[in-house]
């Protein structure tokens, strides 16, 4: 990280102004949870991100929008290290949790993912149990002394994703028999039962039917009391729905960074104008 | 409008709704050019033609209303579309209570033609004019996304205001003066106020579109003329 030492000072104290592009600032404040500073990142030799600058405040939804290939995803992944383990890429600048660099020697990549969560485009529920794909962080984690304590967060990771009232009396059924929307709701669950403070999503609802939709974009909704959320989205009305701050990205660069309602009212920017009223290339 | 839209026949439907708009904005026009025409002239034919055709106004209205409704079902329109769409259903609205106001001056200048003596009918000339010259402003500022011709309409409000307040005195003096033209003089009044109002929607459709083109509706309270009969903000 080369630019990591350089803003490792500035970047030390909790709870951190949030700060965005001068003169747009959103009504959103309080404390930023992860912060990116001249994100830059390389596949090979061509660059994808090109100096990304975005703050994530804690405790609220940040809907990452862009034309397929412009870098939300790759952005996404940074947050949790997914990318370190592919082919070719190099990553440059600062990507920060609660002030400290993720990309740090010192940072343990396994427990980074506890704390910061994600949940994919296609529900990707572990061919087991019901019980046993919530059960799986923790055990691993040694989260649960006993069996009462693992019941209990597999209990309450279900409640919180909306999912125990339809799932308590099959708790050992294969989780692979249930619904495309009970999937992704179970895998939120499994995100949830390791308690992490960001939860990742990266089009967590493209698979998914109308009310399923619904469903997730409640249960994010609810979320938020607990956790801070990313979200990748290429349905700009969810994104408009569920965030309260959206990024819009093209081509690698961030363009344009703002309070939702005012970004999808009042765009500053012409190309986040064009993206988002469908006039794009 | 800026460039095309990906989906081309999103364009079209939003050039319908521009249509409509400046359609009624045209009749609106012509309606209260007429009715102070008819008023001027003691022209009966013409008045009742007003009457007769605000009808017409009213159609438009619906046909936008039913437009926006279903390109914001259909399209979930954003940014300046969403804007523009709001700023058309809120103009038409706008624009077929002007319609309706002219018509009511025609109904009035019919009757007070029987009178034997009408006051102040030159003072009403003027007033008409400006308000007509509002309301051309006010369409062509949507029609070429002229914010500033668009705030200068909003600014222009004020001295309506003056102007019917002007009158106002001036019909109350005539009718102090004359007991014989309180009759007249009350219709009077009313046309007065109805030409009034449509000066105010059209300063509400200048709103609009600047709020349209701009993204923010005009910095400051709308000026406002003192009211000569003590309600503040009377509208």
């Amino acid at each position: 990280m080369v630019a990591a030492a350089e803003h490792a000072a500035e970047d030390t104290a909790r709870p951190e102004a949030l700060t965005l592009p001068a003169g747009r600032l959103p009504a959103l404040d309080g404390p930023v949870k992860m912060r990116s500073r001249d994100l830059r990142l390389w596949y090979g030799d061509k660059l994808a991100l090109t100096g990304i600058n975005l703050d994530i405040p804690e405790h609220q939804v940040t809907a990452l929008i862009g034309p397929s290939g412009c870098g939300k995803t790759t952005f996404l992944k940074c947050l949790n290290r997914m990318n370190d383990t592919i082919d070719g890429v190099r990553i440059e600048g600062l990507a920060s949790l609660d002030g400290a660099d993720i990309y740090d020697r010192a940072i343990d990549v396994v427990q980074l993912r506890a704390r910061v969560g994600m949940v994919f485009q296609k529900p990707n529920p572990f061919p087991k149990s019901i019980y046993d794909n919530i059960a799986y962080g923790p055990r691993i984690h040694g989260l649960a002394n006993g069996k009462r304590e693992l019941d209990g967060i597999v209990e309450s990771s279900l409640r919180r994703a909306g999912l125990w009232d339809e799932v308590s009396g099959r708790l050992d059924e294969l989780a692979t028999g249930m619904s495309g929307g009970q999937q992704q709701r179970l895998c939120i669950a499994r995100t949830i039962a390791v308690s992490p403070e960001v939860i990742l999503m990266d089009e967590p609802c493209s698979a998914l039917d109308p009310i399923s939709t619904a469903r997730i974009e409640e249960l994010i909704d609810e979320l938020r009391d607990n956790f801070t959320i990313v979200i990748v989205t290429h349905n700009l009305q969810q994104a408009a729905r569920v965030s309260q701050l959206t990024a819009f990205f093209h081509l690698g660069r961030l363009i344009e960074v703002n309070g939702t309602a005012e970004l999808f009212h009042s765009p500053g920017e012409s190309m986040t104008e064009d993206y988002i009223t469908g006039r794009f290339g | 409008m800026p460039a095309q839209h990906t989906v081309r026949s999103y364009d079209s439907e939003l050039e319908a709704v521009d249509s409509h708009i400046l359609a009624m904005g045209g009749m609106v026009e012509d309606q209260i050019r007429n009715a102070i025409q008819a008023l001027v002239e003691g022209n009966r034919a013409l008045a009742r033609r007003i009457i007769d055709l605000d009808a017409r106004i009213d159609e438009h209205e619906s046909e936008v209303d039913e437009l926006v409704t279903r390109i914001v079902a259909l399209r979930q329109p954003m940014a300046e579309d969403l804007r523009r769409l709001k700023t058309a259903l809120k103009s038409a609205s706008n624009l077929e209570r002007m319609g309706d106001l002219a018509a009511n001056v025609a109904k009035r200048s019919l009757v007070i033609e029987d009178a034997a003596q009408v006051p102040q009918r030159e003072a009403l000339k003027r007033l008409g004019n400006a308000v007509y010259n509002m309301t051309t402003d006010v369409v062509d500022a949507f029609r070429d996304g002229d914010a500033e011709l668009a705030q200068r309409v909003w600014r222009q409000d004020e001295s309506i205001d003056e102007m019917y307040n002007a009158v106002f005195l001036a019909i109350l003096a005539d009718m102090i003066a004359d007991p014989r033209l309180i009759a007249p003089g009350t219709h009077v009044h009313f046309i007065a106020k109805n030409i009034e109002r449509i000066g105010d929607h059209a300063t509400n459709i200048a709103e609009m579109v600047t709020y349209m083109i701009l993204g923010k509706l005009p910095d400051r309270d709308r000026p406002k003329a003192n009211s000569v009969i003590g309600v503040d903000g009377d509208q």
